[in-house]
């Protein structure tokens, strides 16, 4: 107790030195919580967001399909058993229907996959109820980007073209009924989506799907001839890539947190080399040189309890504020590289986040007060006492 | 007696329908003897109007029936060394910028080649006829001052790009001149116009096509063959993926 006394009666009788490494420690301490925070926040609003809108609680892929292979998507479809369409009936599952074809906007060609669904389906957050049912009429929706992309408004016509199963061309226009706004790119980027019974007709595939995606009230079991995926195989990219941020992320907190441990190393350095005749005092009074080794470390150490309260003392109101308003990233116009990402990031602060880093910061600025107070235990007291420099 | 006149006047139609079938067939015939062969080198000049100019690409074309084929792109420099291998129903790129050979997928075979009004699709797609379609004759009209046979083909067989076409053969020389692709909704897709016609190892046949993808807006793909040969030893190792690379 009498060292920790001690050591901040020392560290606060430095003044602006003190201050200044307390200053930058803090800093670093509140931007690992913020930019941490931020892609946690990102993270589950990207996991949320493609559940919602694509991988609902899971799906069941015909065997032969595989979302990174285009080759397969000519035979992966198999027709629904009755059980499935049970399902379909209940809203717990979702059929899809994928199949690639040209789109002609504007006298433009371009590479489209269609994708049928159930306009009664409730599973996804895609408004597949604004697709009419019409014998007149075809109608699709598509994801604002797509529209942005296509230069298409809700209301235009759109001339499809695409091969049937048996490889016949056929071509046919449909009305946009719905422009939606998604944050998801892979629902969004070069997706046209019409009613799964039109789509079956147009591909001579009756009653047929790609795949299945299950609801939250599918009671969760093998279907036969349909392989499940779970959302930890249908999220992986997006945890791939929210963990590479991170690890870029690292690097700048690494360096900020260095700099700030410098600062105190320095410090630290400097008050060991002014102090001798402090510690030979120290040490004839009868304190072990293990004892004003501890002295020593936990005046530096004691930077970072002092940090961690200034850094609360102005980052908790600003990060509670970030944390209400969120971190507007503006629309991802581009959505070039198919990464969930919402308009409005709210970070997210653990409480793990927050003791992880207050332990790194503890623990570090421990460590970097250590190292130079073990010259102490090589000190010789009678010259210590006298100031001489060793 | 009015009966006997309807009688005869039905059978003198039957057979008149079954004349002309069967003249259609025996057209659709010809003109892949004209058109086909076991094997074919082309030199070519593909005339690409873009918006605001045309490019030309000059490539050599290798073909064995209609399951192989290899072509290899001479000109602009930018395109000079690139080549692309169809087998059955695979087609590989290779780019000697990156040094890398592609597959060319589902998606991707729906694009066009280099710009133009061909897709990589279309250029797969090179069955005789005969085998695919069957013709009836529906008139003749004047093309360019040549008399053509007005033909519309049905598909007979389920794996047929286009679901009908009609095509005007010339009558003399047994050379299509035009040619619609239709979709099975009645769609016309694209539009195949033939000219400069010449005689090639004693066959007629066109040596300028201009491809017109009819959903599309521009002006269509101009495809002038420079050098046709028919009939010629291609080896086989032409038709393999390590060719790509030599």
């Amino acid at each position: 107790m009498l060292s920790l006394k001690l050591a901040f009666k020392n560290l606060l009788g430095a003044g602006l030195r003190t201050w200044l490494n307390v200053l930058a420690l803090s800093f670093a301490f509140v931007l690992i919580i913020f930019y941490n925070g931020m892609i946690d926040g990102w993270n589950r609003q990207a996991q949320r967001d493609t559940a919602a809108w694509e991988t609902g609680e899971g799906q069941f892929w015909h065997p032969a399909y595989d979302k990174y292979d285009p080759f397969t998507i000519e035979d992966a479809h198999a027709p629904m058993s009755e059980d499935i369409l049970k399902e379909v009936n209940n809203h717990t599952l979702a059929p899809v229907l994928v199949s690639q074809a040209t789109a002609y906007p504007h006298g433009r060609a371009i590479g489209v996959t269609l994708r049928g669904i159930d306009p009664n389906q409730e599973v996804l957050e895609l408004p597949s109820s604004k697709l009419p049912q019409s014998n007149r009429t075809d109608y699709a929706i598509i994801g604002k980007n797509m529209a942005r992309s296509a230069n298409l408004e809700a209301g235009d016509r759109l001339l499809l073209r695409w091969r049937d199963k048996n490889g016949t061309f056929d071509a046919r226009e449909v009305e946009i009924a719905e422009v939606f706004r998604c944050d998801v790119p892979t629902v969004d980027n070069g997706q046209v989506y019409i009613a799964i019974s039109t789509l079956q007709e147009m591909l001579a595939m009756e009653n047929e799907a790609t795949l299945l995606v299950a609801g939250e009230a599918f009671e969760m079991r093998e279907l036969e001839g349909w392989d499940f995926k779970d959302n930890e195989f249908l999220l992986a990219d997006l945890q791939q890539i929210i963990d590479s941020k991170k690890v870029g992320g690292s690097v700048l907190q690494g360096l900020l947190l260095i700099i700030a441990l410098i600062a105190i190393f320095d410090t630290q350095v400097l008050s060991i080399f002014r102090r001798q005749k402090e510690i030979g005092t120290y040490i004839a009074l009868g304190l072990t040189r293990a004892q004003v080794v501890g002295i020593f470390t936990l005046e530096g150490g004691a930077h970072s309890i002092l940090a961690i309260l200034l850094g609360s003392a102005y980052g908790i109101p600003l990060l509670l504020l970030l944390n209400r308003n969120g971190i507007s990233m503006g629309y991802a116009e581009d959505m070039a590289f198919d990464i969930p990402l919402a308009e409005v990031i709210f970070p997210y602060y653990s409480l793990r986040l927050i003791l992880i880093t207050v332990l790194i910061v503890v623990i570090t600025a421990t460590i970097v007060s250590y190292l130079p107070a073990r010259k102490i235990s090589k000190m010789k007291p009678t010259d210590a006492l006298k100031g001489k420099l060793q | 007696m009015k009966m006997k006149t309807i009688l005869i006047s039905l059978l003198i139609a039957s057979a008149t329908v079954g004349l002309l079938a069967q003249d259609a067939k025996e057209i659709l015939e010809t003109v892949d003897l004209n058109m086909s062969s076991e094997n074919r080198i082309f030199e070519s000049d593909m005339v690409i109007h873009g918006r605001r100019s045309s490019r030309t690409i000059t490539s050599i074309s290798y073909s064995v029936g209609d399951k192989q084929s290899f072509t290899e792109y001479l000109a602009p420099a930018r395109e000079q060394g690139t080549k692309m291998l169809k087998l059955e129903n695979k087609l590989w790129i290779y780019s000697p910028s990156t040094d890398r050979t592609i597959q060319i997928s589902g998606h991707m075979l729906r694009q066009s080649v280099m710009g133009s009004d061909l897709s990589y699709e279309d250029m797969m797609d090179d069955r005789k006829l005969t085998e695919t379609y069957d013709a009836t004759i529906a008139g003749h009209e004047d093309i360019g001052g040549r008399d053509t046979w007005v033909l519309d083909l049905k598909a007979i067989v389920d794996d047929v790009p286009y679901h009908s076409q009609k095509i005007w053969v010339d009558s003399e020389r047994f050379v299509p001149l035009k040619q619609e692709m239709f979709a099975k909704s009645g769609q016309l897709l694209k539009r195949t116009t033939l000219s400069d016609v010449q005689k090639v190892q004693g066959r007629w046949f066109p040596m300028t096509m201009v491809y017109k993808d009819m959903l599309k807006d521009g002006q269509g793909t101009e495809f002038r063959l420079t050098s046709v040969k028919f009939d010629q030893e291609i080896p086989d190792y032409m038709f393999t993926k390590a060719a790509l690379k030599q």
